[in-house]
């Protein structure tokens, strides 16, 4: 490894946009996990019933129901044609997540996701191999095989082995030993490989990408024409394969990170020194005009370690 | 095709091994989940699933396992089983009896919470659910059997005198006494497991059992003629004479015959 990829991620942007400035969607979204969990969890622990269920399927103020899709989909293909309530909680979540962008419930709701991020925090401290690499794809795969399983034996396939729900579930009702598949996760991640439940693995991922593969919510590497190649926006993002096509696409080409793979996290944002992306809209495809080439930004010098 | 004259292009050989790859790692996963499937149906005798929950074949199929009966349940009967604990499929809901018997609740919270129906809306009347069978395991140990007036399982029963009524018998033991049988009719019974909650005994002599464990299954062609003939209100073949029985000689049971008597069956304290 360069001296180059060694320096620590997002050091520069800490310097320039402070500390705050530099975690402002990480915080953000810590947040928003919380603020999630703790709607559910305001009920059973103080008797303030908002929201009541679990991620599966719930219901918010006695009046409006949400429910999973994958799992829907997966009990319809299991021969249970649902009630009502049901179909249209599953509606709702699925044109929430077809607008807002599928995956932005992998970075923001789901509470698995400080489970990987706190592993791939680590396994970046410790640089550990990034290790077992399956295709970005196998998760797809996975997807049609629980399909397939649900459809052949009437069971709701996935739900025998999801962490997500094993763990919200864990966390609302009890837990047995949820724990202990959560830190199989963790230690899958972090030493077997590097992004490698939800980057690759995990279906429930895979079928809200799909839902989102036209959300409108996207990231857009606006200011490209300022990137210095530090490579920190590679090294934090989950999904690092969305990158490129928008931040070293040709000129005239679009800005936008268009892949339903992208989780929207917003780490990108946060690690860039120079502001080269921003959140933005599908349809906002403006691109900075490069600078006078004099002007052009100094390609970052290596610093020793 | 040939195989021999064109060489196969590289990318299309990559492609095939790369699909035969993921398809063979996707039949193993399928494998083990299916397994894992399989196992889940294992639904231990004493986890009784909640009113109107659609037969077990079909429940992990339509239970979400989202919690609201647990939720709406005004009595925390339900509970969801949890990973490595319940023996349960994992976050469906449950109830043990022994514990925590369900309470009937007349608007049946539990079904009208389910979101998907894998508890049934068709429920209307809890008298009409069907969570299992209770059943009288030990006589041995029943206090009733004993001929002790203990009555608890009869007097709890939300459906008295319908679901378990007392039969009264003659106790051979002591000669004089009478035994009050605990009865469970199945028809009547909703497995709401109050009388498993309330039987006295360290471990209780009455238990509800899944309807599989707990009952038989007469033949399809069986029919009872005593049944048949009282809804019929005549004997179900037409023109059937019931001739008298002809024994020949004297001291046989057929008054017509000289020196006959009555036959034991009409003699009056002969039961039926």
């Amino acid at each position: 490894m360069t001296a180059r990829t060694h320096m620590p991620v997002g050091h520069e942007a800490r310097e320039v946009k402070g500390w705050v400035g530099a975690h402002r969607f990480l915080l953000l979204r810590r947040f928003s996990q919380v603020f999630f969990l703790a709607l559910f969890l305001l009920g059973p622990w103080f008797g303030i019933w908002i929201v009541k269920g679990t991620l599966a399927g719930s219901l918010t103020l006695d009046v409006l129901p949400l429910t999973d899709p994958f799992i829907l989909l997966q009990g319809l293909v299991a021969g249970h044609w649902p009630e009502m309530t049901a179909l249209i909680g599953g509606l709702i979540v699925l044109v929430a997540y077809a607008l807002i962008g599928g995956r932005v419930y992998c970075s923001w709701v789901c509470p698995i996701n400080p489970v990987t991020d706190a592993a791939h925090w680590l396994h970046r401290r410790l640089d550990l191999p990034k290790g077992w690499q399956p295709k970005r794809s196998t998760r797809l795969w996975i997807l049609a095989t629980v399909l397939i399983v649900s459809a052949l034996t009437g069971v709701i396939a996935w739900e025998l082995v999801n962490p997500i729900t094993m763990l919200h579930r864990g966390l609302v009702f009890g837990m047995g030993f949820v724990w202990a598949m959560v830190v199989a996760i963790f230690v899958f991640d972090l030493f077997v490989a590097r992004h490698g439940w939800c980057g690759h693995i995990c279906p429930v991922g895979a079928f809200y990408g799909l839902i989102g593969a036209k959300s409108l919510l996207r990231v857009s590497a606006t200011n490209r024409a300022a990137c210095d190649d530090c490579m920190d926006c590679y090294a934090v993002c989950p999904e690092n394969q969305v990158i490129s096509p928008a931040l070293k696409g040709k000129p005239g080409s679009s800005p936008l990170i268009l892949s339903p793979d992208c989780t929207t996290c917003g780490r990108c944002i946060d690690v860039c020194s120079v502001d080269v992306f921003k959140l933005t809209h599908r349809f906002d495809d403006a691109v900075v005009a490069p600078p006078d080439p004099a002007a052009a930004p100094q390609t970052r010098a290596a610093r020793p370690v | 095709m040939s195989l021999v004259g064109k060489p196969l292009s590289p990318q299309r050989r990559r492609f095939l091994q790369d699909s035969a790859r993921a398809a063979g790692g996707c039949l193993v996963a399928g494998s083990l989940l299916a397994y894992l499937g399989r196992d889940a149906r294992a639904l231990p005798a004493e986890a009784l699933r909640p009113p109107g929950a659609v037969p077990e074949d079909d429940f992990l199929g339509a239970c979400i396992r989202c919690g609201l009966c647990v939720r709406d349940c005004p009595y925390d009967t339900l509970k969801l089983a949890e990973l490595g604990v319940d023996a349960v499929a994992t976050g469906t809901p449950y109830f043990i009896a022994r514990d925590v018997p369900c309470e009937m609740c007349e608007d049946i919270p539990c079904v009208a919470a389910c979101p998907t129906g894998a508890l049934d809306k068709g429920l209307q009347d809890i008298d009409d659910a069907r969570m299992g069978v209770a059943v009288l395991v030990d006589q041995e140990n029943c206090l009733n059997f004993l001929g002790l007036r203990c009555d608890v399982c009869y007097r709890v029963c939300p459906v008295i005198d319908e679901a378990i009524t007392l039969e009264l018998s003659h106790n051979d033991r002591s000669g004089h006494h009478a035994i009050f049988a605990p009865t469970v009719h199945a028809d009547r019974c909703t497995g709401c497991g109050v009388c498993e909650k309330s039987c006295v005994l360290p471990e209780a002599a009455i238990k509800v059992l899944p309807a599989r464990l707990a009952r038989g299954n007469s033949a399809e062609h069986y029919r009872k003629g005593w049944e048949e003939k009282a809804e019929k209100g005549g004997p179900l073949v037409e023109g059937i004479i019931d001739l008298p029985d002809r024994l020949p000689g004297p001291g046989a049971d057929n008054l017509a015959t000289p020196g006959g008597y009555e036959p034991g069956y009409n003699l009056p304290g002969a039961g039926q």
